[in-house]
């Protein structure tokens, strides 16, 4: 029974409880056992705590047994980024600033995945306080793509998705600056959605850009990823960012027979750079949409070629003073060598940051210095806004927007590590989304001759989520991508 | 050649709110170190602030109160410095749109003596604006140890134009600050506890001369004294320098109120770039005019309005207005007793006399008091109905101290009433007036003072409890008609 459960959809895993048929001891215990495993060769986790998951899980088959299910991921375990806060477990960033750091308390989405039933399973590894594109910038180890080991599963979230991707965790919460959740999604073939800044609260969440992250989840289907967006998102009064929008039922929403949507192609998401692979995949399933009655219209993005500039500014401006706070005085890293209190600052940052969360601070420190101020941040922020603009002129045509995730399939690893720029670039397509503040998925749209997995990112409206999910759904429901798996052979 | 001091003033002022300035935890003085810290005060990964809506009205209130501009939005910024007292090494402050812009503090300056009311005057403000405070370091041989239990503390600073000049013009101006901002209920402003902290920014110039000197910021002036002997302090320091022909270079200096010295800190090329930018982690809060029409409705009386209105509408002397105004809480008790008596003055005089002075000798706060308005307004009645003879009065309040009686009740249980049967005192005043037929005659030709003669008699009869004022009028009364 065991190995059978490993890549079942939550759907139907939460029918099998409902049943009887299996409980959430013995759902848990496949998880371990795959994750023993497979993760030796895939490092997808910094950590993991197999008496508390086992616990969690007795929980949850105590409350079925007494009639008191929460629903369907009660007893479902949903992997977790090292950089969403668990009450008693490691909180690392993998970074070795933070490598002793327990956290004392939940995130808020870690609460609401708890009163949802779910199992709060592992500590999932990432770029560095999720900066990068590859995963290669941890610290703790470098995560392998389930489809190709000698290859990259993306970033920052890498290892939420290879978790997902290789069946170590039914589902998984990544977070998203700049592509963080459907770039990786998109390289190991599992649909990632990234929601409307607001939807989801960052309280728990170590900030990386504050003004863009959002964490959002990593499931192996539409249905499933409906189905975790549920359970996360809603107002917080403790992220004074979160809107108190009111939230659908995604779940009820996703399969509309005979919908049909008018769909954007911009011409700017297909230009130089892009691999040919990637675009015929995604031509297909613009295809498609064709197929079932939707009508394609093409839009105009124009301010597309300043976002990845404006991005490194912005982004950069606010990482640097949000990473002030890891000096080594109150926890995290303290140098053993320092003199004085300014010693220790330079030595514990020193030793305790990596090369790429060196170089963001720095360049961020520089655009907001005397100065620089108006030059860099304030004009990123009027690029800002123009892009906004243009995503929001288009959504008065069409009702979302269809794009490759990213420009190439999973590179390998270390192809890229030397050279920041081409792996800046690797995010291209998914940075505007976060920049105008939109909701975007990427959904497993076919695989590279080679078979790496492709991405079909899905642009929704502000608070579009539960449309952009249905037309994820439209596609996917003809497209059996998410029953195949990786087979986790190779280095 | 003759020099004036051009002063201007940065007054922190911690807010008095029930909470933090950005999380739930409680804010306060003389908790166990660390005691009130959570995951937003210590900084934690992941913790994010959430403005008290009750910090940004009590600033508000003050901006209100002094007569300055409220922006229309309040907006957040970050300034970035590293120091160990800042958990996350960056202070959420206002930068560019500060909360409150212009308005000024009246100022009283010293009169010919204290019975005299000083001159007048309005010190312009620059701004005011919202921040976090920070935690408090302890430096000793072992190490250095940090208290966060002060920080996030909301803190609200208070800038003034250069527009004060004299020691004894800052000194007014923070006494008149302070009063305000206990009026209205924003801070208690106790420097002892570092509720109300105070830098200044002082230099010299020619008198005559309009360009600005180049200025000395003082700090750590950590009571309203030190802040005017700082600042003398530094007055002359500058003259000195600048007569033996040096020049004075900016620079931040530490005033030791203790040694009457200072030394310089740091000087103006170790300023720091703050890198401030929006904070991206708290939205902009409107205040509209129906927001700020509330908070117009709950600012009180300013001082020197109230003042002022004690010395024209109740008459009372200035000497005992500058007793119960800057006192709020007296200020009121004594406007119940003036409404409750019909007569100000007198009970004016007894809540600045004899009231302040029992409550201070019993070291009794004036909320705990057993003397209420009533009391004062029903002692205040009976000596002016003449009911009781002076002397008696006093043995009246002091019983009034001790058990919190109406007068009325410790007049007729200790027997004080004066003679009240106009009919028995008239009768002993005939029988006074008929043993003494040539006082009598004196009186009538014309000797005022042989009235005196009957008196005795009279208080003998009475035995002493008649009042003196009745039977003046009562003999006299009886002498005209006889």
């Amino acid at each position: 029974m065991s190995a059978e459960l490993i890549f079942k959809p939550i759907t139907e895993l939460a029918s099998l409880l409902a049943e009887g048929k299996v409980s959430s001891v013995e759902l848990m215990r496949a998880h371990v056992a795959r994750t023993r495993a497979v993760d030796p060769r895939l490092q997808a986790f910094n950590s993991f705590d197999e008496a508390d998951a086992l616990s969690q899980a007795a929980a949850s088959d105590g409350r079925r047994a007494a009639g008191a299910s929460r629903g369907p991921l009660d007893g479902i375990p949903v992997g977790m980024k090292d950089v969403i806060s668990v009450a008693g477990q490691p909180l690392t960033a993998s970074s070795r600033m933070l490598a002793n750091y327990v956290s004392p308390y939940d995130a808020t989405v870690t609460r609401r995945l708890r009163e949802a039933g779910a199992i709060i399973w592992g500590r999932l590894n990432l770029d560095e306080f999720a900066m990068g594109s590859s995963t290669e910038n941890s610290a703790t180890r470098t995560t392998g793509n389930p489809w190709d080991l000698t290859r990259v599963p993306g970033g920052s979230s890498g290892g939420s998705a290879a978790a997902v991707a290789a069946g170590e965790a039914a589902a998984a919460l990544g977070s998203d600056t700049g592509g963080s959740i459907r770039q990786p999604a998109a390289l190991c073939g599992v649909v990632g959605l990234k929601p409307t800044y607001g939807l989801v609260s960052r309280y728990g969440l170590i900030a990386f850009a504050s003004s863009l992250d959002q964490i959002g989840p990593f499931a192996r289907s539409v249905e499933d990823t409906a189905i975790t967006l549920g359970a996360i998102a809603g107002h917080d009064p403790l992220d004074s960012t979160s809107l108190r929008n009111p939230i659908p039922d995604y779940r009820a929403g996703l399969d509309r027979p005979g919908a049909t949507w008018k769909l954007g192609i911009a011409r700017e998401y297909f230009a130089e750079g892009l691999d040919p692979e990637v675009a015929a995949a995604v031509e297909r399933a613009v295809d498609h949409y064709r197929s079932i009655g939707c009508e394609i219209r093409e839009v105009s993005l124009p301010h597309t070629k300043y976002a990845v500039g404006a991005y490194y500014i912005i982004a950069t401006a606010e990482c640097s003073s949000n990473l002030s706070r890891y000096d080594g005085v109150r926890y995290g890293h303290r140098s053993a060598e320092a003199a004085d209190a300014v010693d220790l600052y330079f030595k514990s940052r020193a030793e305790g940051f990596g090369a790429e969360v060196k170089r963001r601070i720095i360049l961020g420190t520089y655009v907001l210095s005397s100065g620089y101020y108006d030059a860099y941040y304030l004009r990123a922020q009027k690029v800002r806004t123009l892009i906004r603009r243009d995503f929001l002129n288009a959504f008065r045509e069409v009702d979302a927007i269809l794009t490759p995730t990213s420009p190439t399939a999973a590179f390998r690893k270390g192809e890229r590590a030397a050279d920041p720029l081409a792996m800046y670039l690797s995010d291209i397509y998914t940075i505007g989304v976060n920049l105008a503040g939109l909701p975007g998925i990427s959904v497993p749209c076919g695989f590279t001759r080679g078979r790496l997995p492709i991405g079909l990112q899905i642009i929704g409206k502000p608070f579009g989520e539960a449309d952009m999910l249905a037309i994820a759904r439209a596609y996917e429901r003809d497209h059996a991508w998410s029953a195949q798996h990786p087979e986790m052979n190779g280095a | 050649m003759n020099y004036e001091a051009v002063i201007g003033l940065e007054v922190h002022v911690q807010v008095r709110t029930a909470s933090k300035m950005f999380t739930r935890v409680a804010a306060g003085f003389g908790a166990p170190e660390n005691s009130l810290t959570d995951p937003v005060v210590l900084a934690l990964p992941g913790a994010l602030p959430v403005m008290n809506r009750e910090a940004l009205n009590q600033v508000v209130k003050a901006g209100l109160m002094l007569g300055c501009a409220i922006a229309p939005v309040c907006k957040w910024d970050r300034k970035n410095y590293f120091y160990p007292d800042s958990p996350k090494n960056y202070q959420i402050s206002q930068y560019d749109n500060p909360i409150c812009v212009g308005g000024s503090v009246e100022i009283e300056l010293p009169g010919a003596s204290r019975n005299v009311m000083g001159a007048h005057r309005a010190v312009a403000l620059t701004r005011i604006h919202l921040e976090e405070d920070v935690g408090k370091l302890t430096h000793g041989a072992g190490g250095s140890l940090i208290d966060f239990n002060r920080a996030g503390t909301p803190l609200m600073e208070i800038v003034s134009e250069p527009d004060l000049r004299s020691a004894d013009e800052a000194f007014a101006y923070l006494t008149a600050l302070k009063t305000i901002m206990i009026y209205g209920g924003i801070s208690d402003c106790d420097m002892e506890k570092g509720q109300m902290r105070c830098d200044a920014n002082v230099s010299i110039r020619p008198v005559g001369a309009t360009a600005l000197g180049t200025k000395v910021e003082l700090k750590n002036l950590n009571s309203i004294s030190f802040v005017r002997a700082g600042i003398a302090h530094e007055i002359r320091r500058q003259v000195s320098v600048v007569e033996r022909g040096g020049a004075i270079v900016q620079e931040t200096r530490d005033y030791d109120g203790q040694t009457g010295a200072s030394q310089s800190l740091r000087s103006k090329e170790m300023a720091h770039d703050y890198r401030y930018f929006p904070d991206p982690d708290l939205m902009p809060v409107r205040v509209d005019e129906a927001w700020k029409a509330r908070i117009r409705a709950g600012c009180p009386e300013l001082p020197f309005d109230k003042q002022r209105r004690f010395l024209s509408e109740y008459q009372v002397p200035y000497t005992i207005t500058s007793v119960l105004v800057p006192d709020r809480a007296l200020s009121d008790f004594f406007e119940e007793a003036a409404r409750l008596s019909g007569k100000p003055q007198a009970a004016g005089n007894w809540i600045a006399n004899d009231l302040l002075r029992e409550l201070g000798r019993a070291g009794i706060p004036l909320g705990a008091s057993r003397v209420r308005p009533a009391h004062v307004a029903g002692l205040v009645k009976l000596v002016e109905a003449g009911a009781i003879p002076g002397p008696a009065a006093r043995e009246v309040f002091a019983a009034m101290m001790e058990t919190g009686e109406a007068p009325e009740v410790i007049v007729d249980r200790r027997g004080l009433r004066a003679g009240t049967d106009a009919g028995e005192l008239e009768q002993w005043c005939r029988e006074a007036l008929a043993g003494d037929a040539r006082s009598v005659a004196d009186f009538k030709a014309g000797k005022d003072s042989a009235i005196n003669a009957f008196k005795g008699p009279v208080m003998r009869a009475a035995k002493g409890k008649a009042n003196p004022k009745l039977v003046d009028e009562t003999l006299r009364r009886l002498l005209r008609d006889a």
